[in-house]
């Protein structure tokens, strides 16, 4: 029974189960829009396009949030210029402009290899997660997690029918703007927990899983929510007993519930689904 | 004069540089050849979800005792029919099925990965390794991706109507499912033929960048393969002799290149490009 | 964000006070690729009016929409709304919109009640948290549309017509004195086309403005008083039974519709010489009575249902 509270004895355990129950938290907050939209690529774009930006920090010892917030940027601008002035389908713009700037990441590793450690950035590690950095994930997830709690249901009108956004005075261009910004923020603190390679997971699972769950666009939130924040600390929890790869351990959870709910969930399941078909007298909705 | 001669052949007085350079064309060639179909069809992100889910199948392969590449075609398939039943089943939208899948399947790889203990170095899995391929290597390569190549090509105005017009590829009666699994296995394929040199998460640039050039250059389909594959096996080369003198990584100076040649596109493709638009 | 905060009780009752007025000033519009969408659109639209917008697909009725709903800006010209430059009056909340079938995702998370919820946001607090009064709004409009049995479903398990009912409901809810309808009739059934019309007509006594896009010219007379019809241009605007002629139809439509001509003998035995027009866009035919092609206003289904 002692054993398995091993891990509450040691504080970088209890620093890595605080931060990923507070990134995986925000992270699915997000999800919920995320999901409903067809959007998911920008998740893992983000995710990978950040990459040189946190490798040109590390290499010049600025704070690491700084760069890849920025690379982030460049990015977004760059999928914005190249949209607008070609006819690529917009998942080949995706696609082509963060792996171009993954490239980027990876090069400035294999050339710096003492500076930049790749494995970190791609894979994140959370059990080795400094103080400094700590700070940082909760600073960005505080931050995006008041502006979400306030600005939620602007958010929900917005993402359901922007014309009618705008005839009730709100401004969608903003609110998207807001968004994929909170978006990237929150991706940067995901690399420190899951590393780039899945914070897709992190930015759609827990949203979807919930959307398995309920009709109602409040509840949405708040399961997809508890879903993230429960994840990502029994995630890290259980990652000590396995020796490391956190971000993998939470994500696989994340994975295993969305296949609960795909076939056990009491409407939307695929179990509901045969029991409804099995008795067709049952009276439709 | 000289120099140009040292550059290319300075690196090629090395053989791991020459199968490097080798490899890396071929490579460079499928991935061209299957990137205009990705590109016109919209899947990216399936090119981006079949690479990530290889992994959990390369760890079980080895502890099986199987060859990898069995292992990696097989997570690469699953990946695609799970993705293809959940979203037939639910109504969660594809991107977000294929994101939900091959994230899962990427993280119960790693944590695979780190409860068993292979041969393998993780970074070469993700990241490719061009300069440690072997001629064995070469060989499965060469297998691999030819065999591929000339299915594409023998099926390339189906893929095509597959990609262009479903319904009516329906109507004139071809086999609509079989060439949707059979573009995804060839799909599947490449990917696993890749892999080693220039790993999971960069065979997505390969499978997007030399189409999305092409597309930019010509409204001719079969051109369009053309120059696809000629960007593709150029920036391959270039890349590769490129990464010998900066001294880093392969694969990210091939995908650079490819960016380069792109950015080059986009601005002075002679009909398409923002400077063309902008004097018409 | 601050001048949606500063909203207060104020807007409300300056939204009950204000004339329900929409004036379209030469607006072009082009997108991007050089396409004129639309050219130098013009016409005015008074309180009390039910105006239907008539052309067919591409004729930039969904354009005009977008440009009196600020989503693109005009190349010249200017959109006024109660004598507002059109965000202002947007800002304030003048204008509801119900939106096509099309445009809506019917997956969305969110119930019938969320939805009509909705329509009250530009009147809440910058938290949107619902008011007792929003309630009420809330529930009021679902009563008048009948959709209060239905307040608990999920938007994607309606049928067509309420559906269509659940965002007329929204619109009431907002209180917007000029309702932007595109398309209310496509995929609905006939009792909920009734409700709708009767609505808009009640809306009309209220002094409500409402533009109506549709394509389905036979209900056209029936309840709009006004018509504007659009091919890129505005071809006439004005009264429906100055407007809503034969030869005006014609020219919207081109070779689009249907014509049929039955002579007077083909239709009765007795020694009536009238033919009969029928224009129909395989939806619902407008019939005209006539023997050359006229510019009188087309027969009223009222009239149709007197006569025999």
């Amino acid at each position: 029974m002692s054993e398995l509270l091993v891990p509450f004895a040691y504080e970088y355990m209890l620093k890595a189960m605080f931060v990923s129950a507070l990134v995986g938290g925000v992270c699915a907050f997000l999800s919920a829009y995320l999901m409903l939209k067809g959007w998911s690529l920008m998740g893992d774009a983000l995710g990978h396009a950040v990459v040189p930006g946190v490798a040109a920090a590390y290499l010049m010892k600025v704070p690491y949030a700084a760069g890849a917030f920025f690379a982030g940027l460049l990015a977004a601008i760059g999928m914005a210029v190249v949209k607008q002035h070609t006819r690529l389908r917009e998942d080949a713009i995706i696609g082509l402009v963060f792996t171009s700037f993954f490239a980027a990441g990876l090069l400035m590793a294999s050339i710096n290899p003492t500076a930049v450690n790749i494995q970190t950035i791609a894979l994140g590690n959370i059990l080795g997660i400094s103080d400094e950095d700590v700070w940082q994930v909760v600073i960005i997830s505080g931050v995006s997690l008041t502006i979400l709690i306030l600005k939620w249901r602007d958010l929900m009108v917005v993402f359901f029918n922007e014309s009618h956004a705008r005839t009730v005075g709100l401004n969608p261009w903003a609110l998207k703007i807001l968004f994929f910004t909170l978006l990237a923020a929150c991706t940067v603190a995901a690399l420190q927990t899951v590393g780039a390679c899945l914070v897709i997971a992190m930015v759609v699972t827990p949203g979807a899983t919930a959307y398995l769950l309920t009709d109602r666009f409040g509840r949405l939130l708040v399961l997809s929510v508890a879903l993230g924040v429960t994840t990502g600390f029994v995630g890290a929890y259980i990652s000590y007993f396995v020796d490391g790869a956190t971000g993998g351990v939470i994500v696989t959870l994340q994975t295993l519930l969305f296949l609960a709910a795909f076939f056990l969930a009491p409407k939307h399941g695929r179990l509901a689904a045969r029991r409804r078909a099995a008795a067709p007298s049952e009276p439709a909705l | 004069m000289m120099d140009v001669w040292d550059f290319v052949a300075v690196p090629l007085s090395y053989g791991f540089m020459q199968r490097a350079l080798v490899a890396s064309i071929f490579i460079g060639a499928v991935c061209s050849v299957l990137s205009c179909y990705l590109v016109l069809k919209g899947w990216a992100l399936m090119g981006d979800a079949v690479s990530h889910a290889v992994l959990p199948g390369i760890v079980i392969a080895f502890v099986l005792g199987l060859p990898l590449a069995v292992g990696a075609f097989a997570a690469g398939l699953l990946c695609a029919l799970m993705t293809g039943y959940l979203k037939d089943n639910s109504r969660v939208k594809e991107d977000t099925v294929m994101g939900i899948v091959f994230s899962g399947m990427f993280g119960f790889g790693l944590v695979l990965f780190t409860k068993v203990d292979t041969d393998q170095h993780l970074n070469h899995i993700l990241f490719g390794n061009m300069l440690g391929i072997t001629a064995r290597d070469l060989v499965e390569i060469g297998i691999v991706a030819g065999g591929t190549l000339l299915a594409v090509l023998a099926k390339r105005r189906d893929l095509l109507l597959y990609c262009f017009d479903p319904q009516h590829a329906r109507a004139i009666g071809l086999p609509l499912r079989f060439i949707h699994y059979a573009l995804l296995v060839l799909l599947a394929l490449t990917i696993v033929a890749s892999l080693k040199a220039v790993g999971i998460i960069l065979v997505v640039a390969m499978l997007v960048a030399p189409g999305a050039i092409a597309y930019l250059l010509t409204d001719r389909f079969e051109r369009m393969l053309v120059i696809a594959a000629a960007v593709a096996i150029g920036s391959s080369a270039v890349g590769t002799i490129v990464s010998f003198h900066v001294d880093g990584a392969t694969g990210p100076c091939i995908v650079l290149i490819q960016a380069f040649v792109f950015l080059l596109t986009f601005f002075f493709a002679p009909r398409r490009g923002v400077f063309a638009l902008r004097r018409a | 964000m601050s001048l949606v905060a500063a909203k207060g009780p104020r807007t409300s009752i300056a939204k009950a006070d204000v004339a329900a007025s929409l004036s379209v000033r030469d607006v072009t519009v082009a997108y991007s690729n050089g396409v004129v969408a639309l050219r130098d659109a013009s016409f005015d639209l008074g309180p009390g009016t039910i105006c239907g917008l008539v052309g067919v697909n591409g004729s930039g009725k969904s354009t005009l929409f977008k440009a009196i709903m600020g989503f693109v800006d005009p190349r010249h010209g200017e959109v006024r709304i109660a004598g507002l430059p059109a965000a202002e009056a947007l800002k304030r909340g003048y204008v509801a919109y119900v939106p096509q079938s099309e445009e809506v995702d019917w997956n969305f998370p969110v119930l019938v009640e969320d939805v009509v919820m909705m329509g009250r946001y530009g009147h809440m607090n910058f938290l949107r948290i619902p008011s007792a009064e929003d309630k009420r709004k809330v529930d009021e409009a679902l009563e008048r549309l009948g959709m209060s049995g239905y307040r608990h479903c999920q938007i994607g398990e309606l049928s067509g017509g309420q559906k269509k009912r659940v965002f007329l409901a929204r619109a009431l809810a907002q209180e917007g004195r000029i309702i932007l309808l595109d398309e209310p009739f496509t995929g609905v059934d006939v009792k909920t086309e009734v409700a709708i019309v009767d609505l808009l007509r009640q809306l009309r006594e209220n002094g409500h403005l409402m533009l109506v896009s549709t394509h389905n010219l036979g209900s056209v007379p029936d309840f709009c008083d006004h018509v504007v019809l659009l091919n890129r241009v505005v071809l006439a605007a004005g009264p429906t039974a100055r407007t809503f002629t034969q030869k005006n139809l014609e020219r919207a439509f081109g070779g689009v519709l249907r014509h049929f001509r039955l002579e007077g003998g083909e239709l009765h035995a007795d020694e009536d010489r009238r033919r009969v027009t029928v224009l129909s866009d395989d939806e619902r035919p407008v019939v005209f009575y006539g023997d050359e092609r006229s510019d009188e206003e087309p027969l009223h289904r009222k009239n149709r249902e007197d006569e025999s």
